[in-house]
């Protein structure tokens, strides 16, 4: 039986750490670090057992590894066989930097998960995350490995493979997204992926029609409306309801003088027109910081048509953080809580869906990403 | 053979100096793993590449090649350059 007691799980540049909380998220017990002096790019409490915890380890100097806990991180298993690309005859072929993306699979494949990589790669395990392979076509289809781009093309810290999506319906209707690269679609269980890019922006001079020009941010899928996908990208904020294939920009609907760039995007667990942003100033050379150093969260209640500003209780100037792409999350609770961690190491929470904000730790690491999870009782 | 590890690997050695045997570099790294499950990987890639900054002395010699012919008698030091803030 899952506990009504919250667990906020926070990978830093240089470390893991565990916020467990109590019922009424009052009071959190900060438990770490774990892997001090690690690059940890997720970590994720196994929704489906409410017990098995994945992080993703690496570090500047050695190769990247996962690690596997059966209770909460007292105690630390290594992945069998980690991530890694097939090896090919010549030796160039390509290398696991670190992996970035950690997803578990649908209920009814209890044992299956899924990683994105960098540089960008799908990986799947069948056993818990033990032993990893290679997962579909994309690793090494030379359309997909052109679409994928150099390192030149990708993010600062590698380009990589993110918001693996699966249809709670349908195991084998997946989406993925890859910065750069695009957002891609399967229906046939990872065995061949399709471009969605259709309505999308580029930034201005790139070709539209060439995936590699795409940066997709964070993509979600609506767990209570399979058929809404949302996504935060380079450009702006978008939302796709298929069976149309055209994305629509409901970041135009926000504010101008904050505008539609960020990383993070967050959806609401049981109503698909409510969702949740963080803007940042991606002005001139892209200062990653908040618009105006004045940090705010911006809610929609109707799918993007409006926005809310929602900075109570954020600091109300000179705050030049900014919050990445894994570093906002919900937990389930009646009236929701959301959850953000700053590249200053900051951990800031609502309990009640970004009216009010509090802060819950300061001085940690640069956070790369928060999931709550609830563990077994 | 006697086999030096650096200190970001004891985790795996708890020790900073192994014993561990070979024909060649790579056999080696496969008895090091065999001893250490998951070592190898962390100080060679997917391709046989030796990870970026890691580093291979043999008799004083650097050595890049998983092929290179050990023969019994050397001492193999792995160091590690540390990079990143």
């Amino acid at each position: 039986m899952a506990s009504a007691h919250p667990v906020l799980l926070v990978a830093t540049r240089k470390g893991a750490w565990l916020l467990h909380g109590d019922t009424d998220r009052q009071h959190w017990r900060l438990d770490g670090p774990h892997f001090l002096g690690q690059i940890i790019n997720h970590l994720v409490l196994d929704p489906r057992n409410g017990r098995t915890l994945l992080a993703a380890v690496s570090t500047g100097h050695l190769g990247p590894t996962l690690f596997r806990s059966a209770d909460l991180g007292a105690n630390w298993q290594e992945a069998a066989q980690p991530p890694a690309f097939a090896t090919t005859a010549d030796g160039n072929g390509r290398s696991v930097k670190h992996t970035f993306w950690l997803e578990p699979g649908p209920a009814s494949e209890p044992e299956v998960w899924y990683a994105g990589t960098s540089p960008q790669g799908l990986f799947r395990s069948t056993d818990g995350g033990d032993t990893w392979a290679p997962f579909s076509c994309l690793n090494d289809d030379p359309t997909f490995r052109e679409w994928m781009g150099t390192e030149q093309d990708g993010t600062p810290d590698g380009p990589k493979l993110h918001s693996i999506q699966i249809d709670p319906r349908d195991p084998t209707h997946l989406y993925i997204a890859m910065s750069g690269g695009g957002v891609h679609e399967s229906t046939d269980g990872g065995r061949s992926f399709t471009p969605l890019l259709d309505g999308l922006a580029v930034v201005e001079g790139f070709d539209r029609d060439t995936p590699t020009f795409h940066d997709p941010h964070c993509v979600r899928l609506c767990p209570t409306l399979p058929d809404r996908l949302y996504q935060q990208n380079h450009c702006g904020i978008y939302r796709l309801d298929r069976p149309a294939t055209t994305w629509q920009r409901i970041g135009d609907n926000m504010p101008a003088e904050v505008g539609d760039i960020g990383f993070p995007l967050v959806l609401h667990p049981h109503d698909p027109d409510t969702l949740w942003v963080f803007p940042m100033n991606g002005d001139t050379v892209w200062p990653r910081t908040s618009p105006d150093g004045k940090p705010a969260a911006y809610r929609s209640r109707d799918g993007g048509a409006s926005w809310q500003r929602q900075d109570h209780g954020l600091p109300a100037e000179q705050a030049w953080w900014t919050v990445k792409r894994q570093a906002m999350c919900a937990d389930t609770e009646a009236t929701l809580g959301l959850y953000v961690g700053t590249t200053s190491g900051e951990l800031w929470a609502s309990r009640d869906e970004g009216d009010n904000w509090q802060c819950l730790a300061r001085h940690l690491p640069e956070i790369y990403a928060l999931s709550i999870g609830y563990p077994q009782a | 053979m006697r086999v030096l590890i650096p200190s970001p690997l004891h985790d795996y050695t708890h020790a900073p100096r192994v014993e561990a045997n070979g024909g060649t570099l790579g056999a080696l790294l496969d008895d090091l793993d065999r001893q250490f499950p998951g070592i190898r990987f962390r100080m060679v890639d997917e391709q046989g590449q030796i990870r970026r900054h890691m580093r291979c002395f043999i008799d004083g010699v650097q050595i890049f090649s998983l092929a290179h012919a050990l023969d019994g008698t050397d001492e193999v030091l792995f160091v590690q350059a540390l990079s990143g803030g």
